[in-house]
């Protein structure tokens, strides 16, 4: 019942930011349907701006909320969001890398990598941040959460002060854009910067359900999900590469979006209780609504300019939870 | 098919490589990007084409009544677009590419700009903005006033054998001075009205310098913007870092503010600078 109403709510806010934006007059129906006499501004803004940022929308929503209920799970830690597998720290030095290095790199290379330069650079950076981490906290092939956990704090020092550097040799309009990076934005989507990324999140998306069981069972602790027959190891292996892959791919392509990946979880745990059967699905569902709606709010609320859109998750996400929390103390545990 | 071609048309000519020899003379429902762009566009009078602006543009104050489509770096298409706009004129380091990427889709033109801080550059600018927006002669009038602003200043910094020693900071931040260094429209103002900048030959845009770069540098005179609301309280918090008052800038009491549009370069600047250069001649004199 609430997959199917968070399904329809889904459909009705792709719609809804489909035909919201500041330009007001635009003929949707129509350039949805290539109706001769569309012009060529309503089927830009509609095909190519707007279509291609609803859908990284969802996509990115998805793969965030999706995420943080697997790392809550695998973690067993209320607090625990996709940072913690060192991706967002990597994905942010990869990022601040390629926008202060990138302008003195050869020209034939900028020619080449054009404006992907900063979402792959994002990308592994969130990739190689991970695998160092899952080595270090990995001995004799078990991986200790706990190691994890704690390395992860060392290694987004690491990163911070390694990023820290870079932004000391920036200048003032490298500075800038790091600011915005930081900040998060789905207005630069474009189709081909969503195909890039599509397909490792739907893979993500589609594979993170299968871990559902195993998640439920790890709540009772790994001997006890061991005993239960679950082969811990392998499921932390795969919670932990569809995270990285998945949160990787969304913060290439969008900048650092916060708070979906815990508010998302916590709320539909306030509501459908902690089985990860149901959690998964409906976290990626209610993650894709929220950003949709995030998004409406950045690009209307100062239109024409854009509020960036980490700003708005935070200062909707961030009182909202507290809100629940104050109202349901007892009941938010895993 | 010519919805097809137009597009295509769009992107190759809006292309920044040629932008020289674009003219749209007929615009006029224009975005200007950039606080120097749009001061250009007015100083040709042909204000009345723009219908929105970026958020650097703050100058002249009428500006402020257009609507603003957001910080020049991160300008959104979708924003741009719903102001109707036949022609954008922008800063060279405007962006981003996929927003500027989506505007040519859309097929409105976008003329770019170079940014500098050099008269060279200033003159340049006009030159781009003028033949973009179809009125050349303006063009040429408002660049003859201004090389004849720039040459009467020339005339007023020569002659002066021993240029003072200027430390431009934008800030002060925890007891450290956020200088300018060489690469900024500070340095390009100082140098233009006759001065030097200390920090010219250490680095490049604005750092953070510790306190014996600053005795190293022995400015003479400390300079930074005028901020609303600063009752000189920052003059003596400069004053008194014990790098400063080891310089002779410190002893002289020597800081003086500038106004914030110095340091974008556009039709004001041989102003500004020229009030640069009677504040620093004023410093000297008292010495």
């Amino acid at each position: 019942m609430l997959t199917f109403c968070l399904t329809a709510l889904l459909v009705l806010a792709m719609l809804l930011s489909l035909g919201w934006g500041a330009v007001s007059d635009t003929e949707v129906i129509g350039a949805l349907l290539a109706v001769d006499g569309v012009s060529v501004r309503d089927r830009t803004i509609v095909w190519d701006i707007r279509l291609p940022r609803v859908l990284t929308g969802v996509l990115v929503g998805a793969a965030l909320a999706v995420s943080g209920a697997i790392m809550q799970g695998l973690f067993r830690n209320p607090l625990a969001d996709p940072g913690l597998v060192g991706v967002s720290a990597g994905a942010g030095f990869g990022a601040v890398l390629a926008i202060v290095l990138g302008a003195s790199a050869p020209f034939w290379f900028q020619a080449m990598m054009g404006y992907y330069l900063v979402p792959l650079a994002a990308f592994f950076g969130g990739w190689i941040t991970t695998l160092l981490l899952y080595s270090v906290a990995t001995r004799n092939g078990r991986t200790s959460v706990a190691t994890m956990l704690l390395a992860g704090i060392a290694l987004a020092a690491l990163t911070g002060a390694l990023t820290g550097i870079l932004v000391y040799y920036a200048t003032d309009d490298e500075l800038r854009d790091l600011t915005f990076w930081g900040l998060g934005s789905v207005a630069g989507a474009n189709w081909q910067k969503f195909w890039s990324a599509a397909p490792l999140i739907i893979i993500c998306l589609i594979a993170a359900p299968f871990l559902a069981r195993s998640l439920n069972a790890l709540a009772l602790g790994e001997a006890a999900a061991g005993h239960l027959g679950i082969r811990v190891q392998a499921m932390k292996r795969i919670a932990i590469l569809t995270v990285a892959c998945s949160v990787g791919a969304a913060v290439a392509v969008t900048g650092g979006i916060g708070f979906v990946g815990i508010v998302v979880p916590h709320l539909l745990r306030l509501v459908q209780g902690p089985d990860h059967n149901r959690l998964l699905i409906n976290s990626a569902l209610l993650g894709a609504v929220m950003l949709l709606l995030a998004d409406a709010i950045s690009r209307t609320v100062i239109a024409p300019a854009e509020m960036p859109i980490g700003i708005i998750t935070a200062v909707i996400g961030g009182p909202f939870f507290l809100w629940i929390l104050m109202r349901n103390r007892s009941l938010v545990d895993l | 098919m010519m919805i097809r071609i137009v597009p295509l048309i769009a992107a190759c000519t809006a292309w920044p490589t040629i932008s020289a020899a674009e003219r749209y003379p007929t615009a006029d429902a224009i975005v200007s990007v950039g606080g120097p762009i749009t001061e250009i566009i007015y100083a040709l009078g042909e204000e009345n084409r723009i219908i929105a602006r970026d958020t650097t543009s703050v100058f002249p104050d009428e500006v402020s009544d257009l609507p603003d489509v957001g910080y020049m770096r991160r300008l959104s298409a979708e924003g741009v677009l719903s102001v109707g706009p036949d022609l954008i004129i922008a800063r060279s380091t405007s962006g981003p590419e996929e927003a500027l990427d989506q505007l040519r889709g859309a097929a409105v033109p976008i003329v770019f700009v170079e940014d500098g801080f050099t008269p060279e550059a200033v003159l340049a600018s006009v030159d781009t903005v003028g033949e973009a927006l179809g009125v050349e002669e303006k063009a040429d009038a408002l660049i003859a006033k201004l090389t004849a602003d720039f040459a009467e200043l020339e005339q007023k910094r020569v002659g002066r054998d021993d240029p003072i020693r200027v430390l431009f900071a934008l800030s002060i931040d925890g007891g450290r001075l956020n200088a300018s260094g060489r690469g900024t429209g500070a340095d390009g103002i100082i140098t233009l009205a006759g001065g030097v900048n200390v920090m010219a030959d250490t680095f490049e845009g604005y750092k953070l310098v510790n306190d014996e770069a600053v005795i190293l540098a022995a400015p003479d005179v400390i300079i930074m913007m005028d901020g609303r609301g600063d009752h000189g309280g920052r003059a003596e918090e400069v004053l008194a870092l014990p790098s400063v008052s080891l310089t002779s800038a410190g002893e002289n009491e020597a800081f003086i503010t500038i106004p914030g549009a110095a340091l974008g370069f556009g039709p004001r600047t041989p102003q500004l600078a020229s009030d640069l250069l009677t504040q620093l001649e004023t410093l000297s004199d008292e010495d």
